[in-house]
This record gives structure tokens, sequence and C-alpha cells, in this order.
């Protein structure tokens, strides 16, 4: 292999990783920037969101408008979890970290239960590209592409929306929203909905990219996790810089060393990005 | 209840004998007891040393299957009560406490494979799998607290180097150390129990013998950690989960003391997780894993975060109660416990433990006003 194909397999992967790790953080990095708390079941959202876009896609559905359905999905569960269990939470990161954790517990054994070990997945569409000796799937250097597209949507949402307006001041001093007659509560609930269906789009997005087993949110959930905590606070700006030096650095290490030294370089990052910068990425950025 | 009614009319007759053995069944018990834990009167001494009585008893009325099961159930009561004192009374919370468990485990695993025919080898190996966890957690403590991490953080740093021993064991499956083979995926088998070749006596561990010598241990933990939180230490440990910076501002190094006890906990840990490994002869990675490495969090956050007691109950039962819906062959246990953690956490904020003690002391008012008994000691 030449060096020039080196480096581009290198920027393919890398790029193909920060898609990845941009797509699983958002929905949580919504949810922890707006509301302060840490939704555990967070890779079950994604699980949900993969499940019924696979399910929809089975049924005769077109992959885009399976994904938009799965991220639908995700969102009526997540709001179902907001309405019983997480808004008598607000304010207790422990309590609502150890209540989530129950919930991807049930989730994963209903989901074993009702489908049992593995499920019929989705063929990667759009082929491959190559490149000398070099090849590499379309569809994962699509996945950062949508990754984007959807950093932007958020984006645009919380700039431009009254939505987007009141979650803003919500995050920034909640007491001042409320004396300023923002209904709080009811921004968090639809904080939640939104962080739930991006998840679900991010499930849906990745489907055809992991193979569909009950435990496939909690093996993302840590890479999301990792990826919100290195970004901080700033939901676009950080977790999209996160997701990014991330990649960089997961994609030379599992070049070299397999997808499990990947994973170890990034989580080895991680431990040392926290030292020095507690306050993640963002703090740089501010 | 009418034990204790009991003893408060024999203790008004001071010239009793029984009122005499009395005080110095307190006397014995003051040491034990103080605001920063949960049964400080006669009549949870009396429950306490019952139970303890049941237990000694224990092994002559059930089949030996049963109580090897039960054994492990109390070493799994030492690891809930080593994070009750780092989390629950020093406010550092630690979602690496199942790494210290496997840390001891595998350490005692490779050192008693291989010194397995030297006299006291296996003792050795129990003190290795202690100090190993401890000194690697110093290590990792010195890391975070005096580079000033704290919080969310230091929860977020324990998991992924817990996920990181997770890793890298998975991947140990040609390694050998001396004779030990890691076995990566599959785990290390074949680790002798634990035999107490000490100058007087030796005696391989029947599961018997390692029934009591857990439940000791376990009881010396409990007390041994009820005076520490009751004492000097206790109090200082508790002001750094109230307020670091005033505790700070005080005097104390905060950095040294978080690491002190962040490594404390990780040597009872290893220390349960030595006992983990003797009792099954086996370990593989999984008890770095994700689920494994929530467990003692659930424990104590549903038992009652701020008492030794609500842990360790907690601790036992969820056990016993995953144990039992496991046995009946299905996933079934996962969703039981789920439903679990989701209503105590909505319905008991502070632990079921503390709301029981809270409602009992409720009762115990009213019923004291009505009926104006008059109580020497509550």
């Amino acid at each position: 292999m030449s060096l020039i194909e080196s480096l581009f397999g290198f920027l393919i992967l890398a790029l193909s990783h920060f898609g990845k790790l941009a797509l699983i953080a958002l929905g949580l990095a919504v949810i922890f920037g707006i509301m302060g708390i840490i939704n555990f079941a967070h890779g079950e959202f994604i699980l949900v969101g993969a499940y019924t876009t696979a399910m929809g896609y089975h049924a005769g559905f077109p992959l885009l408008l399976a994904i938009f359905v799965g991220g639908l999905a995700a969102g009526i569960f997540g709001l179902i979890v907001e309405r019983l269990i997480i808004q008598h939470l607000y304010d207790r990161l422990i309590e609502t970290l150890v209540a989530t954790w129950g919930v991807s517990l049930i989730v994963i054994q209903l989901v074993r239960i009702q489908f049992g070990g593995t499920f019929a997945g989705i063929h990667t569409p759009l082929g491959s590209i190559q490149y000398g000796a070099f090849s590499a799937s379309t569809y994962r250097i699509a996945l950062a592409g949508a990754a984007i597209v959807l950093f932007a949507s958020t984006y645009a949402i919380f700039m431009y929306t009254r939505y987007g307006l009141h979650s803003r001041a919500a995050m920034q001093n909640k007491e001042m929203a409320q004396c300023l007659g923002i209904p709080t509560k009811r921004v968090y609930m639809k904080t939640f909905f939104f962080g739930s269906v991006l998840s679900g789009i991010a499930g849906g997005l990745i489907a055809p990219t992991v193979s569909l087993t009950p435990d496939m949110g909690t093996n993302v959930l840590v890479e999301a996790f990792v990826t919100v905590i290195v970004g901080g606070a700033n939901v676009i700006v950080g977790t999209s810089l996160a997701a990014l030096s991330l990649g960089i650095i997961q994609a030379p290490a599992s070049m070299l060393f397999g997808t499990l030294g990947g994973y170890l370089a990034l989580l080895i990052t991680t431990v040392l990005l926290i030292r020095v910068l507690p306050e993640g990425l963002t703090g740089v950025v501010e | 209840m009418d034990e204790s009614e009991h003893a408060t009319e024999e203790s008004s007759n001071p010239h009793h004998w029984f009122s005499h053995l009395l005080d110095r069944f307190d006397e014995f018990h003051a040491r034990f007891e103080g605001p920063n834990t949960i049964g400080n009167n006669r009549t949870f001494w009396a429950v306490f040393w019952g139970i303890f009585a049941i237990l000694l008893v224990y092994p002559m009325i059930v089949n030996t299957f049963v109580l090897k099961t039960n054994t492990s159930f109390f070493i799994w009561v030492i690891l809930a009560l080593s994070l009750s004192i780092v989390w629950g009374y020093s406010g550092i919370f630690n979602f690496g406490q199942m790494a210290t468990f496997g840390l001891g485990g595998y350490a005692y695993g490779v050192v008693a494979i291989n010194l397995t025919e030297m006299i006291g080898g296996t003792v050795l190996a129990l003190l290795i799998g202690v100090v190993l966890p401890a000194v690697v957690m110093a290590a990792l403590g010195y890391f975070m607290f005096y580079g000033q991490v704290s919080g969310l953080y230091v929860a977020i740093i324990t998991l992924v180097v817990t996920l990181m021993f997770n890793l890298l064991l998975t991947r140990t499956s040609g390694t050998t150390i001396g004779d030990a083979q890691l076995g990566g995926l599959n785990g290390m088998s074949g680790i002798p129990t634990l035999e107490l070749d000490v100058v007087a006596f030796s005696f391989d561990l029947t599961p018997v013998s390692e029934y009591y010598l857990v439940l000791a241990l376990m009881i010396a933990v409990y007390l041994g950690l009820r005076y520490t939180v009751n004492s000097y230490y206790g109090y200082v440990m508790i002001a750094i989960r109230e307020d670091e910076r005033r505790t700070q501002m005080f005097g104390y190094d905060i950095r040294k003391l978080k690491t002190a006890l962040f490594s404390a906990g990780a040597a009872l840990g290893g220390l349960a997780g030595v006992l983990y490994v003797s009792w099954s002869g086996f370990i593989d990675p999984t008890m770095f894993g994700l689920v494994s490495a929530s467990l003692p969090i659930i424990w104590v956050t549903v038992g009652g975060r701020g008492t030794l007691l609500g842990s360790g109950i907690a601790a036992y039962l969820l056990q016993y109660t995953s144990n039992e819906l496991g046995a009946m062959g299905t996933g079934y246990s996962f969703i039981f416990l789920g439903i679990l953690f989701i209503l105590v956490i909505l319905f008991f904020p502070s632990g079921i433990v503390p709301a029981l003690r809270d409602r009992w002391v409720a009762w115990s008012t009213t019923r004291k006003q009505s009926g104006s008994v008059q109580e020497g000691n509550s």
C-alpha cells in the first residue's frame, strides 16, 4: 500500500468513525446539555430506532422512510419514559442514572424475549468505493454526511425556533427562565422527546452497519457517553468537535491494532482529556 | 418491641444482675454507635446478634449447595459495604468498585495457581489480591484527585478504566503468567481454594468452613466500618461528602484523604474478589463489564446510600432474588430488577432501609407518647 493510499484509507476511516460517534452521541448530548441528566437508557433508544427501522424496511418501506419511522418510535418511547419516570427526578443526577439503567435492563430483556438473540439486519446499501488496494463502504461515509445534516438541523432548531430559545434559556438559568414565564417542565419534556427522536434516527442510520442484537445499545452507550463528556456542555460545537477528534484518534489505532485497539485508544484518550480539560472541548472553544 | 419494653423495665431496677449485664451489652456496642449509622439501640443489637446466631447454625439446617450459594451472597455484601464507604459516606462516585473486585480476583488466581504447591501460597495470594487493587486504585486516585477531577467525572473515569480492564483481559487468550492461563474471554479456571496454613493449624476450606470464614469476615467488616464511620475519620469523610471546599478550608488535605479512602475501599473490594474467586475457582472478564460494574451502584442506591446496613441488606436481597429468578430459567429476573430500581428511586429516594427506619422511628415515637412508656435508651 502506497503512502497516498494509506493516507486515503486513514481519512475515510476517520470520517466513518466521526460519523458514527457524532450520530450516536447527538441525542445523549441534547438531553445532557439542556437538562443536565445522564440517560443510561440511551443505548436502548438507539436500539428501538434500529429495530423499528429494520422492521419497516422488511415490511417494504424505503430505507429513509423506515429511518424516519424509527426516529418517531424512539421519540414516543422517550416520551413515555419521561412522563412515567424522568419528570419526577429532575435535578437528581444519580437517581436518574439508576432509574434509566433500570429502563435499559427492562428493554434489553423484553427485546431478547420478543425477538431472540439476533434480528434480521439490513443489507448495507450504496456499495463501496475503491482506491488502489483500499476499499470502504460508501454508506459509512454517507453516515458522516448524515451526521453533519443532523447537527445542522439541531443547530437550526435551537437557534431559530421558539422551543430552541426556551430550551437555551432553561439551560442557562432555570429559575430566571421560569420567572419570565417559560414553562421549563414542558421544555424539558420536549427536549427529552427531541433527544429520543435524534437517538432513534441515529439507530436507524447505523442499523445497516451493525448486527442487531439486544445488547447493541450497551455496546454503543459507552462510545456515545465518552463523546458527550469529551465534548462538554456545548451540544453542537462540543459534541461535533469531540466526535471529530476521537474519530481521528480511533481510526489509526483501529487500523493498527484492530477494532478493540481503536476502542481502547478512545477510552485512554477520554481519561486523559478529562484530567486535562475537565470542562471538555467546550472549555477550550469558549 | 416486647423485648425492649421488657428490657427497659429491667433497667429501671439497678440492682438486678440482668440490668448489669445489659449495661455491659450497651457499653460494648457504644463504640459502634453514632449519628452516622442506623441501629443505635439495644433492640437493634439484640436482633443483630439473634440473626448472627441463626447464621451460625444455618449450615446444620441446609444442604451444601444452598450453603455455598449463600456464601457468595455474603461476599457480595462485603463488596457493597466497600462501595458504601467510598461512595455513600465519602461521596466519591466510584463506578469502578467492581474493577477492584475483579483485580483482586485475577491477582489471587494468578498467584494461587503458581504457588499452589507452596505452604501458605494461597494466603500470600490473598494478600496480593488485597494489595494490588489498593495500589492500582491509589495510582488512579492520585491521577484523579490531585488533578481536581470530581463529581460525575470521577464516575466516568472509573467506569472507563473498568471497561479498559475488560477489553485488555478479553485479549489475553494466549497469555500466561507462570502456570496461570488468563484465558481471554473464556476466563481463568482451576483456581485453588483458599487454604489457611497458619502456624498452628492447617485446613482446606470445605463449604462449611468457607461459609464460617466469609461470615466472620462480613461481620468483622461491618463492625469495623461502623466503628470507623462513627469515629473522627467518619466525621471527616462525611464532611468531604457534604462540602469539599469547606472541609479544605478547615485545613484537611482533601486530595490525600480521598486518595486514601479510594484505595482503602479498593482493598476491601479486592478482599471480596479474592473470596469470590476462591469460592468459584473461576473468573472471566465479564466481571469488568458494564452490567457488572453497575451492580454495586444499584445495591447501594436501593439500600440507602448513607447507610452501611442498607447497602449490605440490599446486596444480599437483590442477589438472592435475582438468583431465585434466574433459577426459574428466564430473562425475567432483569425485568423484575429493572422495575424494582425504578420503583425504589421514585418512592424511596434515599433508599429502602432509611425509609423503613423513618417509619419505625415515627411509629415507636407515637406509640411512646400515647402509651407514655418511659424509654431509657433509644
